[in-house]
């Protein structure tokens, strides 16, 4: 089967360079899957689960805000934050995740727009991670 | 002359001293070396990034982007970024007074200016000013990118509340092991990245062919800010490595001054050694002669 280079960029380092037969990735606009020889495209990516398959092993990660870029055969993302289920600590994004609900509460009633805001993105960047921890221990 | 024992009591101690400024010295270097590599690292997704932001900004009208947004300029936020820890020489002084030298220019234009501190030093210094907004301290020992978001988050909030109009990034940047010299650049308005010549022509048919998801204004509205905190960890990037370069520079011109003092020292102690044996051989020497009577 024809393969596509994916890449995944991370401020501290590329996390993935192979080729793979699918890559699925959560758009702004809805899930997208990229297969060999797609068209140029462009979309940002927001926090949630990437998937890709190489030979029949499907693999998770969990990306956080950024965009993809598929040209020539290559899909390039550059998101802040990429993890490997197996590299994700659960107990930490559990207790993330209980801060970021807490933070919602207290945001709700102050109506502090902005630390509601934070506090979202919080709890999606935690519930990203145990969902991909989930994922990959299954 | 001083006694036999202080001297040789202060060159033992002079000679702890080098012990320590050495093993600092080495620590520095092997902290360079991560810094080093952590800026090795970043370099594909800052390159990657500003490439795709050069090919979006050009089918962009920056006015509807309230990051790009130019405003009469009535207070000027300056971001300083410094190390947390001393001892590495001037380096955090040099950073500090280009940072007070800008509010000058700036006050003297009649434009108010704020701070925000990233690192212990900077904050320490500036606190004394009282234009103080906000201090980020102890993250640039293991700093990662949220860090710089969270601090571009805040100054973000804040250009967008009107709080401040133009902000500016005063930081050590790392030319080499011997050089870091204190840069400023703009953080926002962001300026439209304006496309180098030469590859202008070919750049802009290969962006006209892609698909873009949502449009490019959408993209950009989220790329902006993802924009401003790379400059943000770019410059904490630089701070860290720099910082350890001037560390090991500092530690190694300590080790040397130990060195040249224990050399002096020494030669005062041989000397007092000398006055002392002359000393007890002149007693002999008369103790003798008073026995001959």
């Amino acid at each position: 089967m024809a393969q596509i280079h994916l890449e995944v960029v991370t401020p501290s380092g590329a996390v993935v360079s192979e080729g793979v037969d699918i890559v699925t990735a959560p758009g702004v606009g809805g899930e997208f899957g990229v297969l060999a020889n797609h068209a140029p495209f462009l979309s940002t990516i927001k926090t949630g689960t990437l998937t890709f398959k190489k030979d029949k092993t499907i693999k998770y990660l969990m990306v956080s805000g950024g965009f993809a870029e598929v040209s020539s055969n290559k899909i390039t993302f550059l998101v802040e934050s990429a993890e490997f289920g197996q590299d994700i600590d659960v107990n930490r994004a559990m207790r993330a995740k209980e801060r970021a609900e807490r933070r919602l509460v207290q945001a709700q009633q102050a109506t502090e727009r902005v630390n509601r805001i934070r506090a979202e993105a919080a709890l999606q960047r935690a519930m990203a991670r145990l969902k991909v921890a989930e994922m990959t221990r299954h | 002359m001083p006694g036999l024992k202080d001297v040789k009591d202060k060159i033992s101690g002079v000679k702890k001293t080098a012990q320590i400024t050495k093993a600092m010295n080495m620590v520095a270097s092997a902290k360079l070396r991560g810094a080093q590599q952590k800026m090795e690292a970043f370099r594909p997704y800052a390159g990657k990034f500003a490439e795709a932001m050069r090919d979006l900004s050009g089918g962009i009208d920056s006015g509807d982007l309230p990051l790009m947004e130019v405003r009469d300029v009535k207070t000027v936020e300056i971001v300083v970024v410094t190390s947390d820890r001393g001892l590495c020489g001037s380096f955090n002084a040099h950073i500090i007074k280009t940072a007070e030298r800008l509010c000058r220019q700036y006050e003297a234009a009649g434009k108010k200016v704020s701070f925000v501190t990233v690192g212990k030093k900077g904050t320490q210094s500036l606190k004394k000013s009282g234009k103080l907004r906000l201090a980020f301290n102890d993250i640039m020992g293991s700093f990662q990118m949220f860090n710089a978001r969270e601090i571009s988050q805040n100054i973000t909030e804040a250009f967008l509340n009107g709080d401040s109009d133009q902000v500016d990034i005063v930081y050590g940047r790392f030319y080499s092991v011997g050089v870091q010299k204190p840069e400023r650049e703009d953080l926002l308005p962001i300026k439209s990245l304006s496309v180098d010549e030469g590859g202008t022509s070919s750049k802009g048919e290969v962006s006209g062919s892609y698909t873009y998801e949502p449009d490019p204004g959408e993209i950009m509205e989220v790329l902006l800010p993802l924009f401003l905190n790379v400059q943000v960890y770019h410059a904490m990037l630089e701070v860290g490595a720099s910082e350890h370069a001037a560390r090991m520079t500092a530690m190694d011109n300590a080790t040397k001054a130990c060195k040249d003092m224990i050399k002096d020292l020494t030669r005062l102690y041989n000397k007092a050694r000398q006055a002392a044996v002359t000393g007890e051989l002149m007693d002999i020497v008369g103790g003798a002669e008073a026995l001959k009577g």
